[in-house]
């Protein structure tokens, strides 16, 4: 079913926000999709190569399904609103847009993202948009392996000698602020979680996400530091403030189709 | 009078058990992915289950089911729609389907989920996961210690 026909989208108060949020939700997934991609034929291990080179798929076909619906709200295909827009119309948090460094970041990255991703998906389910909680059910099941591959490497670099522990903490440190963006809220995203649409607002999500990543932080010998409450400072991704780093990867994610536009291959 | 030829449900599944999946060497409807074909006068509507919702062939499938169906005679429109009402689980997938992945050299889970890994090529349950990501999002890669064989396991998402 068409996401316009909803009960819910077709409340003009909610339409934009539920847009907005479905932008975020795929350019997440784009925008960390196109740095694990960068990986495949330079990860450490050729396991790893292929692990994020299906990760990387995946994550991708994930934001062309929410594309799709995003699509349906406010019109244009899925190519047009992940190629055609400026980094300002972005929506994505900004940890994600930053290059992949070291494969400490990259890691820690992964594992607070798809964290993240779990409890924003179990939001979404049983909601009344109808095509959105269907849709957040089955990318949960997906998404599981993604979790473990994460965790598993999280665990294996932080027990295996004082260097790589001290390296993956640094990691963790380094990426902490921008993190907490992951749940920095689309305008008018409270109206989403009064309608029902999303079933916790985005401090509970936060606090629900900290108290799941330090546990396993905690257990595999790291630090975690506290969470913050309200809108996190510096940039937010959510509301279109993104770092250069976006636009640099636009330029180069878009080049091809730049070169050629409406070309068919 | 022209009698105009009207095309039956039964007609379509036909059709659609000539479709192989393109990155699996079964029909569509072995896989399971088949949920439901509609018929309304010349129009036609069939509903897919897709394996996992990423899948890059879900795009081709889509292709090869509206090209079979329209070559029946009646047919003037045909839709191919996705649907994640329900899950896709193994218990889809057929019994002449799992045959079929076998005999291709494939691992393939039972039913229920969970269970040993056997060696499709000497049958050994002394397997180890080499990495739960394969060629394939539908593929995990094992190992087999005794006949010292890489091993891929259709792999199912997650319960």
């Amino acid at each position: 079913m068409n996401l316009a026909q909803s009960p819910l989208s077709r409340r003009d108060d909610l339409r934009a926000a539920l847009a907005g949020y479905l932008l975020a939700l795929a350019d997440d997934e784009l925008i960390l999709g196109h740095r694990h991609s960068e990986w495949t034929g330079f990860a450490p291990d050729i396991e790893s190569d292929v692990a994020l080179s299906s990760v990387a798929q995946e994550e991708i076909g994930h934001a062309l399904l929410f594309y799709e619906r995003a699509g349906d709200l406010l019109g244009g295909t899925p190519d047009d609103l992940a190629y055609g827009r400026s980094p300002e119309a972005f929506r994505n948090a900004v940890l994600l847009e930053r290059p992949n460094g070291d494969w400490d970041f990259s890691i820690m990255r992964t594992f607070l993202y798809d964290r993240a991703d779990a409890v924003r998906l179990d939001g979404l389910v049983g909601g009344p948009v109808e095509s959105l909680a269907d849709l957040a059910k089955t990318l949960r099941r997906e998404e599981k392996y993604h979790l473990l591959y994460g965790e598993q490497w999280l665990r294996r670099l932080a027990a295996a000698t004082p260097q790589s522990k001290q390296r993956v903490q640094a990691a963790l440190d380094g990426a902490w602020a921008e993190a907490q963006g992951l749940f920095d809220p689309v305008e008018d995203q409270d109206d989403l979680v009064q309608a029902g649409a999303i079933r916790t607002g985005f401090d509970a999500q936060r606090r629900l996400w900290h108290g799941q990543v330090g546990a396993i932080l905690e257990s595999a010998g790291l630090r975690a530091p506290g969470a913050v409450t309200g809108r996190s400072a510096g940039f937010d991704g959510r509301v279109g403030r993104h770092t250069d780093d976006l636009r640099v990867l636009l330029e180069e994610m878009t080049s091809v189709r730049r070169t050629e536009p409406g070309a068919k291959w | 009078m022209v009698t105009q030829a009207v095309p039956t449900e039964q007609a379509i599944w036909e059709a659609l058990r000539t479709i192989n999946d393109p990155e699996l060497p079964i029909a569509i409807t072995d896989l399971g992915l088949i949920r439901e074909v509609e018929v309304e006068g010349a129009r036609v509507r069939v509903t897919i289950v897709p394996t996992f919702s990423a899948c890059p062939a879900i795009g081709v499938i889509q292709q090869d089911i509206r090209a079979q169906v329209l070559t029946l005679p009646g047919v003037e429109e045909v839709e191919v729609q996705l649907s994640f009402a329900e899950p896709w689980t193994m218990k889809r997938m057929t019994e002449r389907g799992r045959e079929q992945l076998r005999q291709h050299g494939l691992s393939v889970p039972p039913r229920l989920g969970g269970g040993e890994v056997t060696c499709p090529f000497c049958g050994s349950t002394n397997t180890t996961l080499e990495n739960p990501f394969g060629t394939t999002l539908c593929r995990s890669i094992y190992y087999c210690r005794d006949c010292k064989n890489p091993i891929e396991r259709f792999r199912p998402p997650s319960d």
